[in-house]
């Protein structure tokens, strides 16, 4: 059984505005999350990732569906009890929100407190968890006197406080640079591994899925539209909404305006390959062009690595007479995925 | 100079009771607004206890009364501060209705502090679990305090000019002092004189909330 399970779930909002349309911020999800997973929902700004994982942890409630968490219906939970189903969540935010009124240690003591957690036990847990994310030195310190990958440690080592099963972060890297983010996503990492947390990762952050996630959902418009494995989606995204997505994520794919800028300096016919998981060598490729007189140039493209599995795209200017490139092209389609580019007028 | 020598003992004792009026008020009222103030605070829509129809009189009952001029509010009140205290003039009358009056002002500046702590802090303490009354009295005046110092530190300057009218219900203080000693004798140094204390004891208390106010914000 799924550690989280949500189906049919709905989200709206009343109009902001009197006369105003109704807002459905999730609409018909379903989703399933396994214990041990790292699952990475991404999307564009205003998709309804925020909501979908407010929605695990009841700050949001569903306006209609079901959703279970460890198989305990949370839609129907009273306020006491989502209480306790909120111990077993811990949650990081992008603006880390850390109370500021209180030490590093008091933030990461405030859950413990919250769980009655004996006196006598919050300060060696405090300790304990200041340690794993590699900030015992700053337990007197206040939140203004860290840098953001520092507040984001604190933000993590406050939400593992009462050792919760699943970590919603929300957007936890959006806010810091790309070193800071890499350390805090290695962080992440160890929490699943060490601790065997399950983590929900929202983002639009192309790195963070890369990096990080085992299992990714691409949502649009409130719904998921397309999930599965990491590389299954980023390589070879079926649906026209997630192509639109992955294609500004994923490096080597030209824009329809770099298309454009591209068709001005190459008038011929432009082709990208799709090279995926290493079953096509591009050198076979290349021969096929080659022998079939047609020349080339490589004008756009990218590789990407995805926890060792590899794709790529490369877009070519092909050269020729008409039909040795229609031949050339009719044999490398059997080996990679081509995709023309329309012809300019 | 010899019209104040011989006044200075009431002179003292004026002061002594401008204090026991403000002190007074600034506990009741003080703690009148607080109450009041989260009040307006957590009702509102997207907070702690967000209900509208609550919002809607807290709301509205602070706007009927904050904005009364203190001496007309004392003139109408007093019906009630005697009901209540038993008298409806001297310092006790004045105190209640001082506090009364304050706890509606203070209730402004209370919601407008709080409201400067980030959503996404209390959203923090909801998910770990908090419930909203411990996020109400752990997390959001601690939040809020350095401000909150502030705005209590500026009430008290508002209770000392109001305090000022405590005569017109027979009630004592600088006021008091000054009007009957001063103004109706023709003794303008004497005047001066109540208006040199009431700004020493501003200047005190402005430094004191100050310095409050600094090592809560740390800075």
């Amino acid at each position: 059984m799924p550690l989280i399970s949500l189906r049919d779930v709905t989200k709206s909002y009343p109009p902001s505005s009197r006369g105003g349309a109704v807002v459905h911020a999730v609409q018909g999800l379903n989703l399933d999350i396994e214990a041990g997973d790292i699952y990475g929902i991404i999307g564009y700004s205003g998709a309804g990732k925020s909501t979908l994982v407010r929605l695990i942890n009841a700050l949001e409630d569903a306006t209609s569906g079901s959703i279970l968490v460890d198989g305990d219906e949370v839609t129907r939970m009273k306020e006491s009890e989502l209480r306790r189903l909120r111990l077993g969540i811990g949650m990081i935010f992008q603006q880390f929100n850390l109370f500021n009124s209180k030490t590093v240690a008091g933030n990461v003591a405030y859950p413990l407190e919250v769980a009655k957690t004996p006196r006598a036990d919050i300060a060696p847990r405090v300790a304990e968890l200041l340690d794993f994310v590699g900030l015992s030195d700053k337990a007197r310190n206040y939140p203004e006197q860290l840098s953001g990958g520092q507040k984001q440690r604190v933000g993590i080592a406050r939400a593992l406080a009462t050792s919760p099963r699943i970590l919603l972060a929300d957007e936890a890297t959006s806010a810091l640079d790309p070193e800071t983010t890499h350390e805090v996503l290695e962080l992440l990492k160890r929490v699943n591994t060490e601790f065997g947390v399950t983590i929900v990762v929202i983002t639009h952050e192309m790195d963070v899925i890369q990096t990080l996630a085992t299992k990714v959902a691409v949502m649009d418009g409130g719904r998921i539209v397309e999930q599965g494995d990491v590389f299954d989606v980023f390589s070879k995204p079926t649906e026209a909404s997630s192509q639109r997505f992955v294609s500004t994520v994923v490096r080597g794919v030209p824009s329809d305006a770099e298309l454009v800028a591209l068709r001005q300096r190459h008038p011929g016919r432009i082709v990208t390959l799709s090279f995926r998981d290493g079953n096509t060598s591009q050198g076979a490729v290349f021969s096929d062009l080659a022998q079939a007189g047609v020349a080339f140039e490589l004008i756009y493209g990218g590789i990407n690595d995805i926890r060792g599995r590899v794709f790529g795209h490369l877009t070519l200017a092909l050269t020729g007479y008409a039909d040795a490139v229609d031949r050339a092209l009719a044999t490398i389609a059997t080996k990679v995925d081509v995709t023309e580019a329309p012809s300019h007028e | 100079m010899n019209d104040l020598i011989p006044l200075l003992p009431k002179l003292w004792q004026a002061s002594y009771e401008t204090l026991y009026i403000v002190g007074l008020s600034l506990i009741f009222g003080g703690l009148g607004g607080l109450i009041l103030g989260l009040g307006l605070y957590t009702t509102r829509s997207n907070s702690l206890f967000s209900n509208r129809p609550v919002f809607g009189v807290l709301n509205v009952l602070v706007n009927v009364f904050r904005p009364i001029p203190f001496i007309i509010f004392l003139a109408a009140a007093q019906p009630l501060a005697r009901f209540v205290t038993g008298t409806g003039i001297g310092n006790t009358a004045i105190i209640f209705t001082l506090s009364l009056a304050a706890a509606f002002g203070i209730s402004r500046i209370v919601e407008q502090n709080l409201l400067t702590v980030q959503p996404g802090v209390i959203e923090a303490a909801r998910s770990v679990g908090a419930s909203r009354s411990r996020i109400m009295l752990t997390l959001l005046i601690p939040e809020a305090l350095g401000p909150l110092i502030l705005g209590y530190t500026f009430i008290v300057v508002a209770l000392v000019d109001m305090s000022a009218v405590a005569g017109y219900v027979g009630g004592g203080g600088l006021g008091t002092f000054a009007i009957q000693y001063g103004y109706r004798q023709f003794h303008p140094v004497v005047t001066w004189a109540a208006v040199l204390v009431i700004i020493v004891i501003v200047q005190l208390v402005q430094f004191l909330g100050n310095y409050l106010a600094r090592k809560a914000l740390r800075r």
